[in-house]
């Protein structure tokens, strides 16, 4: 579902050479080079997206520049042998890639290629973050791991590369802010996510901070549509990363198997709870 | 998108028809190609066909039980054929949001009591459905909802201590129990019976829906009995140990008797009770095997009925009379003392309105046996003057206890009825 707005010509400039799709809309708008108008003159105009996009795209960008820097520093520590160091450097370095998880996974196999864990793909095809975590925790060892840590760095540039092009709209931020929170309930409340790491919560962390970003850009303009809704959804964060701030530990946070079963329990009710009324956001879309 | 139309047009070639593709395609002439005319002529034969039955399905007000009244349904509404029971806590703070709680979950509960979805659908495909959709187009099936409150729920949290009747308690420990917490308390039970399992499941599923930040689940048991289907003269259903079980039940028909035995009044210490009833929840495994290499003799001891007729031993129908003091040729009692019917019945004083369901719970993973039992559900006046000195009894010395083992427990404030334009609770904000 793409979301058509009418640009300024001057930003649609700029929008066509950030984004491969959408051309054709926005080409034959250029045709008319008048003051912003809209598509129909309904007494609801449909919101304007424009700034909201270009904002996501900058921390999209912005993520992935540390992504890359950070996981170069892992793949460092992992090739020159330096087994702690890049078990410390794992979990930090992987955040970045979870705050923005919902835009990678629009960039087809790049995101098996560096997130997949053992059953996700055919064993020949295991690679990236999880298969090094499972040398460096399971075996303990670096060895063996360089052509990962080699192949992972250069996934990590290539998304870089392509997350340039990638066709934001402001349905995909509705989406993945959901996704977002999705995989938390499926993978990393379990424990799943992080089988030899238990680095968990790190990830939990990240996928959150990546959906409130998205519903922080998007506030003002759902504030607007259903300022309830809106409250409701801006508590229900507060709520849950209050939850998360007591696994706190130093830089990070505590490792996943410390976590008892009704403290599992509590951060799932407390995951969905928000989930709920945050998969109303697409109100803003209209029909 | 394009995508999407795509496949379901390709689909339409690929998958068998269903009789509404047939109907449709029928309908802008394309199925005289597919089909010949004989075929044709018997689709639509079969459609009147099914018109006619559909007449013979219960009309709507047989089927549907009256969500708003004096009373809450669910209680003596006659036992559907299946239960989900759900016990919530609050995790709202503050009396004002449970007292919305309360008011969604009235709205709702009253819709799908009429077989309808919750709330309004919008016509956004940008938002999820708001109700969760496997109930469209099934008859409402006699669903009920029966709210009530949990002692924990007049803690200090929602200003409520005060309103706590003064007789509404933990149950206290009874002798041989193995209460296990995963199925133990809750601040709000929900009982929802339906003659549909997947009607009650919807509605049980988007009571939780509606309560996401408010509320969450505690635990949740599924429960059946014999369905309408497989008996169609009603009889007394068996239990999973194979005995008629609900022979001796006050008569619901009976205003006097409900009045003594069921309905709290004002002036039994609670004025927002006035109506309500207190329900106890036991969720009591049956030691299945074991019983099942018991002789049917000792079996009949243990009941103090026989097994095929349910008659009460040395009499001989169903519904004859127990007399505990019936002896035999040797002079010895019929019913055994310690047989359940002896103790449960005890002289007759105490009454409680039972409306319980079997359950299966796949296997106990420790022991490869089945994990099933009864949902033992009672309504009472007053808990600990009706349930509590009965199951004290049972507990002690009842013959079944070699057969079972408690092992969930939880005791509900039920609320009295609602009046269209109130909410279940009212009486007590
Ligand atoms: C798994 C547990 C239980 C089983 C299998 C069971 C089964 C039965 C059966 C077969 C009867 C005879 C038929 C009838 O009158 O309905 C009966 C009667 C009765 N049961 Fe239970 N029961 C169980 C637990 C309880 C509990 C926990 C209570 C209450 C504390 C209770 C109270 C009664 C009463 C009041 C009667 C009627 C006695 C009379 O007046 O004749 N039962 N039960």
């Amino acid at each position: 579902m793409k979301y058509k707005v009418i640009l300024p010509t001057s930003v649609l400039v700029a929008s066509l050479l950030f984004s491969g799709c959408g051309q054709k809309e926005n080409a034959e708008a250029g045709q008319t080079p008048a003051a912003p108008t809209t598509t129909e003159t309904s007494t609801t105009p449909p919101a304007d997206f424009t700034v909201a996009v270009e904002q996501y795209r900058t921390f999209a960008v912005e993520q992935c520049d540390l992504f890359v820097k950070e996981t170069e520093k892992f793949t460092n520590a992992v090739k020159s042998g330096k087994l702690e160091e890049a078990k410390k450097l794992y979990a930090p370095a992987r955040s970045y890639y979870e705050r923005i998880e919902p835009v990678a996974e629009a960039l087809g196999d790049l995101d098996p290629n560096i997130d997949a864990r053992v059953n996700d793909v055919d064993a020949a095809d295991w690679r990236g973050f999880h298969r090094i975590e499972k040398a460096l925790w399971e075996d303990n060892t670096t060895a063996g791991q360089e052509g990962y840590a080699d192949q992972l760095l250069k996934d990590a540039q290539l998304l870089r590369a392509k997350i340039e092009t990638i066709d934001i709209d402001a349905s995909l931020m509705v989406t993945g802010a959901v996704e977002l929170l999705n995989e938390v309930s499926s993978s990393k409340v379990t424990g799943e996510e992080e089988l030899y790491s238990h680095t968990d919560l790190y990830d939990f962390a990240a996928n959150v901070e990546g959906a409130y970003k998205i519903f922080e850009i998007l506030k003002p303009e759902l504030a607007k549509k259903d300022a309830d809704l809106e409250k409701e959804i801006g508590e229900r964060f507060d709520i849950l990363q209050k939850e998360l701030d007591t696994y706190k530990k130093g830089d990070g946070y505590v490792d996943y198997t410390e976590l008892k079963d009704d403290e599992v329990r509590k951060l799932s009710q407390n995951l969905d709870a928000l989930a709920e009324p945050l998969s109303n956001m697409g109100k803003i879309l209209g029909v | 998108m394009s995508e999407h139309n795509q496949n379901s047009n390709d689909s339409i070639l690929k998958k068998p028809m269903t009789r509404r593709d047939v109907l449709r395609l029928a309908g802008t002439g394309g199925l005289g190609l597919l089909l010949g005319g004989s075929a044709v002529g018997g689709m639509f034969a079969a459609e009147s066909h099914r018109k006619t039955e559909a007449a013979k399905v219960p009309s709507a007000s047989e089927d549907q039980v009256p969500f708003y009244g004096q009373h809450q349904a669910g209680i003596i509404t006659p036992a559907q054929n299946f239960i989900c029971f759900a016990a919530f806590d609050v995790t709202a703070s503050g009396s004002n949001s449970l007292q919305k709680l309360f008011q969604s979950w009235t709205a709702a509960a009253a819709a799908m009591a009429e077989g309808k979805q919750v709330g309004e659908e919008s016509s956004n495909h940008n938002l999820p459905p708001v109700d969760t959709g496997e109930s469209v187009g099934l008859t409402p099936s006699r669903l009920t909802i029966t709210f009530g409150a949990g002692p924990s729920l007049f803690d200090d949290r929602f200003g409520l201590a005060s309103k706590r009747p003064p007789a509404f308690k933990d149950l206290p420990s009874f002798n041989g129990e193995q209460l296990e917490p995963q199925w133990c308390g809750g601040d709000i039970g929900v009982q929802v019976c339906a003659d549909d399992m997947q009607v009650a499941f919807h509605a049980v599923r988007n009571l939780a829906r509606i309560a996401r930040g408010k509320a969450v689940l505690r635990w949740v048991q599924e429960g059946f009995q014999r369905s309408t289907q497989a008996d169609p003269t009603g009889s007394t259903p068996r239990n999973l140990l194979g005995f008629k079980d609900g022979t001796v039940n006050p008569d619901v028909n009976s205003a006097q008797d409900m009045n003594k035995v069921v309905w709290a009044r004002g002036n039994d210490g609670a004025a927002w009770m006035s109506g309500g009833s207190y329900m106890a929840v036991r969720r009591i495994r049956m030691r299945i095997e074991v019983w099942d290499r018991s002789s049917l003799k000792d079996q009949e001891n243990t009941f103090g009925r026989y097994r095929a007729s349910g008659a009460p031993l040395g009499a001989k129908n169903e519904f004859d009379p127990v007399d505990l003091s019936a002896k035999d040729e040797k002079g010895n009692p019929h019913i055994p003392a310690d047989s359940h019917v002896a103790l449960a019945r005890g002289d007759g004083s105490i009454q409680i309105l039972r409306r319980s369901y079997s359950y299966s719970g796949g296997i106990d993973l420790k022991t490869g046996q089945l994990d099933a039992g009864l949902l033992f559900i009672s309504y009472q006046r007053d808990l600990f003057k009706q349930f509590v000195p009965m199951q004290q009894k049972l507990a002690k010395s009842d013959r079944l206890n070699e057969y079972i083992l408690h092992v969930g427990s939880a005791v509900f404030a039920c609320f009295p009825g609602a009046s269209k334009g109130g909410y279940i609770g009212d009486t007590l904000f």
